[in-house]
């Protein structure tokens, strides 16, 4: 039934913000090293962990191959720093806890939950964002493949789901319907344009590389 | 007189064909902007502290901390001490501040003091209702005491539709600046651009002409967004206060607690029957709640005219206010209409297929459709192969049945005007005050332009989203296909004709006796007398053809409405597990005539896969010792994902007399019976009935306890 709920069948987004918190990921947000416990010690919460905040801090962002600096609190999200302090709105807010993938981008070449990411930790990292694939101004073959297939409606997942489907497409240039099922289960739609998604995929591979012939 | 009809089969060369939306290359690249995309300078973040409660009276409200706090430019109090609220989540204060996470530990800081009341947020069991329940409202037609009493057979069951949520992706908002003291200029997700206006002129006491509206895209609607919601408003208040624009846009939890929800409806439905199959009679007492104001009575018994008696009760409850839902009240009717008939069957040992056919001209006016449609749908998924009597029988854990289902709509067009101009240079615009909700608005009225003035798609430039273009209605009730279909064609057909009249001379020819098509303008079936639509148009020299066509409503010929449809679906149920599988979904549907065969169908799989959501994952679910929703969020608030959805297969109804009917909207039919088709599915394949949606495991485990274990 119901896309796999379980986290390792879903598709890597990266780190959630869960196991972000329980890495401390080089960053001082309060992750607790639990001794005594029995447990694994939290990896990277080390001395070398680096305060940051909770005032402005100088962030870099490296967005569709153009440098960016701003100024962010350290609790903005790489969603919040695209969409509100530089001008990526393709990405969009929906869910804003890594469940519906409106706001997938690709980073470090992974595609990832921009909301569930913070500014400061995204620095170093090429991110591509849905506007960077038409960036010369033509469409990339998956953009048109969605509108042949009219894998949209109102639009607002779209962004979203173009990302997810570079990202599996750059892992996997010749998926099964069930392959695309499994890859794209991380992104949801309200319109229902699945079935335009399924095609556009499978359609979008085939341009791209020759593709299945058998799906 | 012009002639406006639409062109039959062989006089067209767009209509009735697949073309890719207009706006895709904007929505597929990121640059489509949504109301929550747009900036102003200066613009400021607005934030709505809530109450906590179901039920309570505010008894204080301090705002000191945070009007001090840095970056916080304005702060008003909606609901002060003494206002009695009545569901957790409604609005209590509001703040701007340069900043969203400023304005978050604002709003965080304000000390409110509620003094709390009891509060009723269940009304699954009625029995638990008590003075909650409103008087009912009761109807008879027909003598059903009769059927009853030469009845060979009754069957009775329990149905049920939880409240669900809209849960748009784009969630409410709107950004508002102040053009001077008394002009508002607002971006807002609305489905009613010409309308939407007069929500903040009112409370706000400016003309609702002063109100400037604009919205390019809206991420999602479905029935959620006709009219301004306090948080617009009050943003437009903390704009002037502040002397600066103020974007309010929800959080997704705030979003599925206040800013949509459908009615729910339960009911116990009686229905007898002679021994042949013969329907004769219907009985049900039904309740169900949409918050205060409780849930209107279902349209039951729903596509059948059997007589009846009905007894509904409203239920008022804490759980906030309802919204029109897609086809508001319809899914409910259907889903204990064709259950109750479908449970019928079993009790008669009979293919429900047959039953339906054998009862069909209790459909009229659309007997023949049905029949057509429900044998078209069984074609399409082998019912006659697949179909078994109640309970899947063949070993194993996974059981397998087919469901069907049919539905009905109005969809008739309506008011709109359009205001066509053709310029010197060829170009040709469009424009009215009309939205699109991804159902391809702005598609269907480049088709129509383009058709009627034998020009290609990419030549119409199509301007909607502004209210100071002509008004068109608002988007629901699937009127608008046909609303700006009708404005569209009579617009472009005046606008052509008087090009015509223009370029006659030239053809030395009869204005009347010409024809657009092909880029060209010709004398009717002379390629030889014609001249290029560019060199027609420089003819117009420094004053443009502009032309407004109407769609009047109501009697208005080039739109109609009354359609039918028909589904069927097939589902693997593991009796283990309790999980469902859709494996197959088949959707038949006449929808008039029929402008953009594309994205007609992307109405179709989106509205059956809506209807796959909220058949199998949706619920609001309300926790009755704190009166809140317990899942205001995508984890546990759960869509159907891609591989959700099993196959689809749609066939749309296209012939001639589907074109003599005029265009029909598309946008709620298809969404109406996915839940009747698929609980119906269920029962044919485990051998009992699940009462209530969504069908989750636990409560298709539950129904296989009750059956008496596994089989």
């Amino acid at each position: 039934m119901a896309r796999s709920r379980d986290p390792d069948k879903r598709p890597r987004k990266g780190l959630s913000r869960r196991a972000f918190l329980s890495r401390g990921a080089g960053l001082a947000i309060a992750a607790p090293i639990v001794t005594g416990t029995g447990l694994p010690a939290p990896q990277g919460a080390a001395a070398d962990v680096k305060i940051l905040g909770p005032g402005k801090v100088p962030v870099t962002l490296r967005v569709n191959g153009k440098t960016h600096s701003l100024n962010v609190e350290p609790r903005v999200t790489l969603l919040e720093a695209l969409r509100t302090h530089l001008d990526y709105t393709g990405a969009k807010k929906v869910c804003d806890r890594a469940t519906c993938g409106a706001c997938t981008v690709i980073m470090g070449g992974k595609e990832v939950y921009a909301c569930s990411i913070l500014a400061v930790e995204a620095q170093g990292k090429d991110i591509l964002t849905v506007e960077g694939l038409s960036a010369s101004g033509k469409l990339h073959p998956i953009q048109e493949a969605f509108i042949e297939h009219d894998a949209t409606q109102c639009g607002f997942c779209t962004p979203g789901f173009v990302v997810a489907c570079k990202a599996l497409l750059d892992r996997n240039p010749n998926p099964t319907v069930a392959d695309i099922e499994k890859g794209l289960g991380g992104n949801l739609c309200r319109c229902g344009t699945y079935v335009g998604i399924r095609q556009a995929v499978l359609s979008a591979a085939k341009t791209m590389k020759g593709g299945r012939t058998d799906a | 007189m012009p002639d406006y009809k639409w062109p039959d089969a062989t006089r067209r060369a767009l209509m009735g064909k697949r073309h890719s939306r207009i706006d895709g290359p904007d929505k597929v690249s990121g640059k489509a902007k949504y109301t929550q995309d747009r900036k102003l300078p200066d613009m400021l973040y607005g934030r709505i502290v809530r109450c906590p409660y179901a039920h309570a009276k505010v008894v204080s409200v301090d705002t000191s901390a945070a009007e001090k706090m840095p970056g916080v430019r304005a702060v008003t109090v909606i609901q002060g001490p003494g206002k009695e609220i009545h569901w957790a989540g409604d609005e209590i204060v509001a703040i701007a501040a340069t900043d969203e996470n400023i304005a978050r530990d604002a709003a965080r800081s304000v000390k409110v003091v509620y003094e709390q009341l009891p509060h009723f947020v269940r009304e699954e069991d009625l029995s638990e209702a008590g003075s909650q329940i409103k008087d009912p409202e009761e109807k008879t037609e027909g003598d059903p005491d009769k059927g009853f009493k030469e009845a060979d057979v009754v069957s009775e069951g329990v149905y049920g539709l939880p409240v669900i949520t809209h849960c748009t992706f784009e969630s409410h908002g709107s950004l508002n600046a102040w053009e001077g003291d008394d002009k508002l200029l607002a971006y807002i997700s609305t489905q009613a651009v010409s309308d939407v206006g007069s929500g903040y002129a009112q409370p706000l006491k400016i003309p609702a002409a002063n109100v400037h509206i604009l919205q390019d895209h809206i991420g999602g609607g479905f029935g959620s967004k006709f009219s301004t919601d306090r948080w617009d408003v009050e943003a437009a208040v903390l704009a002037k206060k502040a002397g600066k624009p103020v974007r309010m846009v929800l959080d997704r939890d705030e979003e599925l607690k206040v800013a949509g929800a459908r009615p729910s409806t339960f009911a116990r439905v009686k229905v007898a029957a002679k021994k042949d199959g013969t329907i004769l009679a219907w009985d049900s007492t039904s309740w169900g709640t949409g918050g205060l104001t409780g849930a209107g009575a279902p349209p039951l018994p729903y596509c059948w005219r059997i007589p009846y008696r009905l007894k509904h009760y409203a239920v008022a409850t804490n759980i906030g206010p309802s919204r029109a839902w897609r086809a508001p009240n319809h899914p409910q009717a259907c889903c204990i209409t064709m259950g109750a008939l479908e449970d019928l069957a079993a009790t008669l040992k009979m293919d429900p297929l047959d039953l339906f056919l054998k009862n069909i001209e209790m459909t009229a006016p659309r007997a023949n459709l049905y029949k057509e449609e429900l044998l078209k749908a069984a074609e399409m998924i082998e019912w006659k192969k697949k179909w078994h009597p109640r309970g899947d029988t063949t070993p194993g854990h996974i059981k397998k049945g087919l469901g069907l289902s049919i539905h009905t709509w109005g969809g008739r067009g309506h008011v709109s005007e359009n205001r066509v101009t053709i310029h010197a240079d060829g170009s040709v615009s469009c424009e009215l005050a009309s939205q699109d909700l991804g159902t391809g608005t702005r598609t269907v009225i480049a088709i129509v332009a383009a058709e009627t003035l034998g020009l290609p798609i990419s030549a119409i430039t199509v301007k909607i989203g502004d209210n100071r273009y002509p008004r068109s209605g608002a988007s629901g009730g699937s009127t608008t296909v046909g609303g700006v279909s009708a404005s569209t064609r009579r617009a472009t057909v005046d606008a052509r004709d008087l090009l015509f009249q223009k370029v006659a001379p030239a053809l030395n020819a009869d204005a009347a006796k010409l024809e657009a098509v092909g880029g060209r303008i010709q004398v009717q079936g002379d390629p030889t007398k014609s001249m290029t639509w560019k060199q027609a148009c420089a003819r117009l020299g420094a004053t443009p053809i502009v032309a407004t066509g109407k769609c009047i409503g109501g009697r208005d010929e080039l739109t109609n409405q009354g359609v039918g449809g028909a589904q069927m679906v097939e589902v693997a149920v593991d009796t283990e597990t309790g999980i469902v599988k859709i494996e197959k979904f088949v959707a038949v549907q006449d929808v008039g005539y029929l402008i953009s065969l594309k994205t007609a169908e992307s109405q179709m799989y989106g509205a059956i896969i809506m209807g796959i959501s909220y058949s199998l994952f949706e619920e609001k679910i309300m926790d009755p010792t704190t009166g809140r929703m317990v899942n205001p969020n995508m984890e546990f608030y759960k869509l159907a994902g891609i591989g959700d959805i099993g196959r689809i297969q749609v066939h749309m109804v296209m012939n001639k007399e589907q074109d003599e009917r005029g265009v029909i909207g598309l946008g709620e039919p298809p969404v109406v019976s996915p839940g009747a088709a698929i609980g119906n599915a269920i029962a044919n394949a485990i051998g009992i009935r699940v009462p209530n949606l969504p069908f989750t495991p636990d409560r298709v485990l539950a129904a296989l306890e009750k059956r008496g274990g596994l089989s």
